[in-house]
């Protein structure tokens, strides 16, 4: 039985008292008006350069006539630059409040896949995968109030000026409106803690049944959940990050963001398990077991690159205009990220779990997994915010106070359920076979 | 030193890989195991040295890798330099993306098919080779264990019906 120790506790609860002292400083000392911007803009200039004058418009194949004019709207321009400083710390509490939600939520996929295919290598998992997953409710609450109150922070489209003036926008509304993108935010994130909360249940009625009743319950709670989640990640997919930049659309994104989920929970899952086995509280887990779970983030980081790259070069090579404006902000001004979460995600994965034997060194694993982690930190930093704080941004206080409040939550979330219930999963008719594993 | 040989024949692999482990326990030397599928955990039950397999897998995807990337230079870049969608082929850094298809497949390729090239030569078979199966059935559903001894082979044999042998065959060479 784990306990969750006071020191813990404390440090989970500091880490969140820095994360709302840092993310409050960051809201509050946003520019409020133009004039500030301008002040914060070429106090940043020699971090950024010129990059996004004339040179970008030059590359976007944007005619030197329109460039002219754009100039003339100098004033609509710094408007813009002011709305994307404000958008920093809302983009700042998205990235770490969604990163650490997709940790829970990749690993409850994780699960529900184990129960649907009723794996007989994993059921030993099962309460350490249940502890990462009760990061869910909070998690996906946060991530929820955060899009529907963003607003124009993140979603051009919620904006109705440029709605009316946007035929793109006008033909796409029947989609992108307030009501239907809180109606679909609802439905997938209730939908997901219903599952975590049915299947948690059953799960620990196996361990006193007689019988499989709640066992067989969970296996066809989690083939409907499975269904349920392929349908709504999508949606979620675009909604809540395609649509920043609500012209620019991608048939692999969806995917893309689901390899990034299901290798950073699986990734957790086996950070979590060495933690709780370097403690002695997993004997019945063998090397076996990490050795699996070092094959799932190895398979998963070779998935997530094959997603990536597959989007990427499809764009690349046809370099049509209005498809390489993504890649164009990206590689322009996040280019060390940008090329640098390759080396994380992919090359390190890669190179050292390839080696059998090097997935059964615990070490090895935490290693890589901390690599994967950072790795799909700035994936997700990818996704939001060249989307909303174009090239102004840092990786300052606001970013680094969110990843301090949600780590600190995601502790205590985590530890606490961990410390509910023991570690030993009883009555599952695969149990023997997973503590008997070995191939 | 061992003369002869004792065929004990079995009918599940479970029942196999325990009757392994006791007769090498019992200091009996097992010559050679014939099965009809590979058994889990078996060559290292019959005390093989692990595989090396691997590492010849990883030095043939490597030279795949270079051998991608020397061709596809060789042809886009050096030989006949085309422009295609815009993207002049003058300079491999800037074409990379659109080789990396190919120097993945080739990395699979060389791996793939120069492993299958070295398990074939390091296991002896050839085309035309004859079969070394000392029973046909071990190609279908039964398993065979080869055990040298010597002298006397009552106690090898209760030995082997023991561990669930369902036949036990003594050939003298």
């Amino acid at each position: 039985m784990y306990v969750f120790s006071n020191r813990l506790k404390i440090a989970s609860f500091v880490l969140m008292a820095l994360g709302i002292i840092g993310l409050a400083s960051g809201f509050l000392t946003v520019p409020k008006t133009v004039d500030e911007a301008k002040a914060i803009v070429a106090s940043q200039q020699g971090g950024h350069g010129e990059s996004h004058g004339e040179a970008i418009l030059d590359e976007l194949g944007v005619p030197k006539s329109v460039q002219n004019t754009e100039e003339a709207h100098g004033a609509e321009h710094d408007l813009h630059v002011l709305h994307q400083l404000q958008s920093r710390p809302w983009s700042a509490t998205m990235v770490a409040a969604f990163f650490f939600m997709m940790i829970a939520l990749g690993a409850l996929v994780f699960y529900a896949i184990q129960y649907a295919s009723q794996a007989g290598w994993s059921p030993v998992l099962y309460r350490v995968i249940e502890g990462v997953t009760a990061y869910l409710l909070p998690g996906s609450i946060i991530v929820l109030l955060i899009v529907v109150f963003a607003g124009t922070h993140f979603y051009p489209w919620q904006d109705k000026e440029l709605v009316a003036g946007d035929q793109i926008l006008q033909d796409k509304a029947v989609y992108l409106n307030f009501p239907f993108f809180v109606i679909r935010a609802l439905i997938l994130v209730v939908g997901w803690n219903l599952y975590r909360y049915f299947s948690r249940r059953n799960a620990l009625l196996q361990a006193d049944a007689v019988g499989y009743k709640p066992y067989k319950e969970n296996f066809k709670i989690s083939v409907i959940f499975l269904l349920f989640f392929l349908v709504t990640e999508a949606p979620m997919a675009w909604d809540w990050f395609m649509s920043m930049t609500p012209h620019w659309y991608s048939t692999m994104f969806a995917w893309y963001i689901f390899a990034s989920m299901f290798v950073t929970g699986i990734t957790v899952v086996a950070l979590v398990t060495i933690y709780l086995k370097g403690k002695g509280l997993l004997p019945m887990v063998n090397d076996r077991h990490l050795h699996d779970l070092g094959l799932y983030m190895f398979a998963f980081s070779i998935f997530w690159t094959y997603i990536w790259f597959g989007q990427f070069m499809l764009i690349w090579y046809a370099n049509i205009p209005e498809e390489v404006t993504y890649f164009v902000m990206r590689i322009q001004e996040y280019n060390g990220l940008f090329f640098g979460m390759l080396v994380l995600n992919f090359v390190f994965p890669i190179l050292v779990l390839m080696n059998s034997d090097y997935k059964r060194i615990p070490w090895f694993v935490v290693t890589t997994g901390i690599m994967i982690l950072i790795g799909h930190y700035i994936d997700v930093f990818q996704l939001v915010m060249p989307s909303t704080v174009g090239p102004y941004w840092q990786f300052g206080i606001p970013e680094i106070a969110a990843i301090c409040f949600f780590s600190g939550l995601f502790v205590f979330v985590v530890g606490t359920a961990l410390a509910k219930v023991p570690l030993r999963v009883k009555g599952d008719p695969f149990i023997k076979e997973s503590e008997n594993y070995h191939y | 030193m061992a003369a002869k040989t004792i065929h004990a024949i079995y009918t599940d692999d479970d029942v196999l890989l325990e009757a392994v482990k006791r007769t090498r326990a019992a200091k009996y030397h097992i010559k050679e195991v014939f099965t009809p599928f590979p058994v889990h955990g078996l060559d290292a039950a019959i005390g093989l040295a692990p595989t090396r397999i691997a590492i010849a897998a990883f030095i043939y995807g490597c030279i795949g890798l270079v051998v991608a990337i020397w061709m596809m230079n060789y042809m886009m870049i050096v030989d006949w330099p085309q422009n295609i969608g815009g993207k002049p082929s003058f300079s491999f850094t800037q074409n990379m993306p659109a080789f990396i298809p190919i120097m993945f497949e080739l990395t699979v390729f060389f791996s793939g098919h120069l492993m299958v090239v070295t398990f074939y030569l390091r296991s002896r078979l050839w085309p035309y080779k004859k079969a070394e199966n000392p029973d046909l059935r071990t190609t279908d559903d039964h398993f065979l264990m080869e055990v040298e001894f010597d002298g006397d082979e009552r106690e090898l044999r209760e030995l082997l019906l023991d561990t669930g042998a369902v036949e036990v065959n003594i050939n003298q060479k």
